[in-house]
């Protein structure tokens, strides 16, 4: 009988020093069902990468406060597609200017969440962008 | 390629989806893990068992950092189990912050996973998604278990060598003597020796140890470690070596590995037996039983009773 659960990686990048919205996330997702991998703080984009490779996860989301995301994104991004996982969906969340929005979208970002976003809404965005997709994990 | 040929040649995208696929019970998977088998038997699997907060995932990284820095490094698969939220199926698995020191390191594979409601410490899966690690080259395995503080006999089965952690302050000694714990043990650590009432701790398990082994002809040694700055692990890291020396010479080894084959086979045939008993039922005789066994017309044996003679 199959048993199937979406596996979510839930890191914090960069340097700055708190994981609170972080842990919200990785806890409602957790009650929504979710299998979440969390990874605490200060991981560089090389960890993430290899975490989500090694979980086989298919949504990553990143917690970016310290304003560091448009470096911090596109080489999560591009680290991601280097090792065949293109298909990961990557979600941010975080203090994230009207200016950068477009240019994340643009990278292939599938999800923006300002700080105000309720969790109910992030996670539904989470359960579409994965039944939307093609079954492969 | 087909995936169990890109396991074996070491690609790590391809071990890391046949993992999912094996934790998903996929046909897949099954296929794939078939294909695999002659390629397992390898690896020197280790338990890591001990009540939540002895140290096990911070213990599991000196470890693996000590192992890796050995000439000859082997090559180090890890696999962290944690519990499933019984109320909404999801779960958070967060032994990797423990395990950052490890990253980096491409002969090293770490692999969380959720124990999906089963009982005993391990996921139903668990044990399969070892012998993919095994197939993929790892040589030695580290699985952590839940940790309940419940004895988890599954690891008993599934390693060659089980670390039964302790610690001091977790009302911990007399704990493992109730649970069982003991007696699964083939090494026994007390981690955070930097902490008051380490001594104490081991004296009591020390004295314990006498009274009961788990094999005749191997005494269980008792390590003192601490897990943050390492002391200690170079000594654990040599018992364990010790151990799978031990099991090679007395054949315990194979009697491991048979006793491993016996539990996968008896859970598969439990679950397709089951299967094809539900599948060959008259429409609806199965749920019909279970309603007259729940409006107590009927106990559970007598239900049962009644569907194989039917069915005979
Ligand atoms: N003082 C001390 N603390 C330790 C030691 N090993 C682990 N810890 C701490 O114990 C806590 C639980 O560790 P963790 O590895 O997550 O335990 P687990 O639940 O058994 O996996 C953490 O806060 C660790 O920092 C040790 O040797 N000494
Ligand atoms: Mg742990």
């Amino acid at each position: 009988m199959p048993d199937t659960k979406i596996r979510v990686l839930v890191a914090k990048p960069g340097l700055d020093g708190h994981d609170r919205g972080a842990k919200v996330i990785a806890r409602a997702l957790r009650d929504a069902g979710f299998e979440v991998i969390y990874t605490g703080l200060r991981q560089t984009p090389e960890m993430i990468a290899e975490a989500a490779l090694q979980e086989d996860v298919q949504i990553v989301g990143l917690s970016v406060l310290s304003g560091a995301h448009m470096t911090l994104v596109p080489r999560i991004m591009e680290l991601l597609k280097k090792q065949g996982q293109e298909s990961v969906k990557v979600m941010v969340g975080g203090i994230i200017p009207d200016v950068d929005r477009p240019k994340l979208v643009e990278l292939g970002v599938a999800g923006i969440f300002g700080p105000g976003t309720s969790t109910t809404e992030v996670i539904g965005h989470f359960e579409r962008a994965v039944t939307a997709a093609p079954a492969e994990g | 390629m087909k995936l169990a040929e890109q396991v074996r040649s070491g690609e790590i995208l391809a071990l890391s989806r046949l993992l999912t696929l094996i934790e998903n019970d996929s046909p897949e998977g099954q296929e794939a893990l078939a294909e695999l088998h002659a390629s397992t038997g390898r690896a020197h699997l280790v338990g890591v068992t001990g009540a939540p907060g002895t140290g096990k995932s911070v213990l599991v990284n000196r470890l693996t950092q000590h192992l890796r820095s050995l000439e000859n490094p082997p090559r180090v698969a890890i696999v962290a189990v944690d519990p499933t939220s019984p109320f909404t199926g999801g779960a958070i698995l967060g032994d990797r912050i423990r395990m950052r020191d490890l990253s980096g390191d491409p002969g090293i594979f770490i692999r969380s996973m959720a124990n999906r409601g089963a009982l005993g410490g391990l996921a139903r899966t668990t044990s399969r998604m070892v012998d993919a690690l095994d197939a993929a080259g790892y040589s030695i395995i580290l699985i952590e278990t839940v940790g309940t503080g419940q004895a988890e006999v599954d690891i008993a089965r599934a390693a060659h060598t089980v670390l039964v952690l302790e610690a001091p302050g977790l009302g911990d000694a007399i704990q493992a003597l109730k649970a069982g714990l003991l007696e699964i043990a083939d090494i026994l650590v007390v981690n955070k020796s930097d902490l008051p009432g380490a001594k104490r701790t081991a004296r009591t398990l020390r004295a314990a140890l006498k009274a009961g082994s788990s094999e005749a002809d191997w005494n269980t040694p008792l390590v003192m470690t601490n897990a943050l700055d390492g002391e200690g692990i170079p000594e654990l890291a040599a018992a364990i070596s010790e151990h799978q020396i031990h099991l090679r010479q007395t054949g315990g080894r194979g009697e491991k590995d048979r006793a491993r084959v016996i539990g996968e086979m008896e859970r598969l045939l439990l679950y397709r037996l089951t299967d094809r008993f539900k599948a060959a039922q008259i429409d609806g005789a199965y749920e019909r039983a279970i309603e007259r066994v729940v409006d107590r017309e009927l106990s559970p044996l007598q239900a049962i009773n009644e569907l194989l003679k039917n069915s005979s």
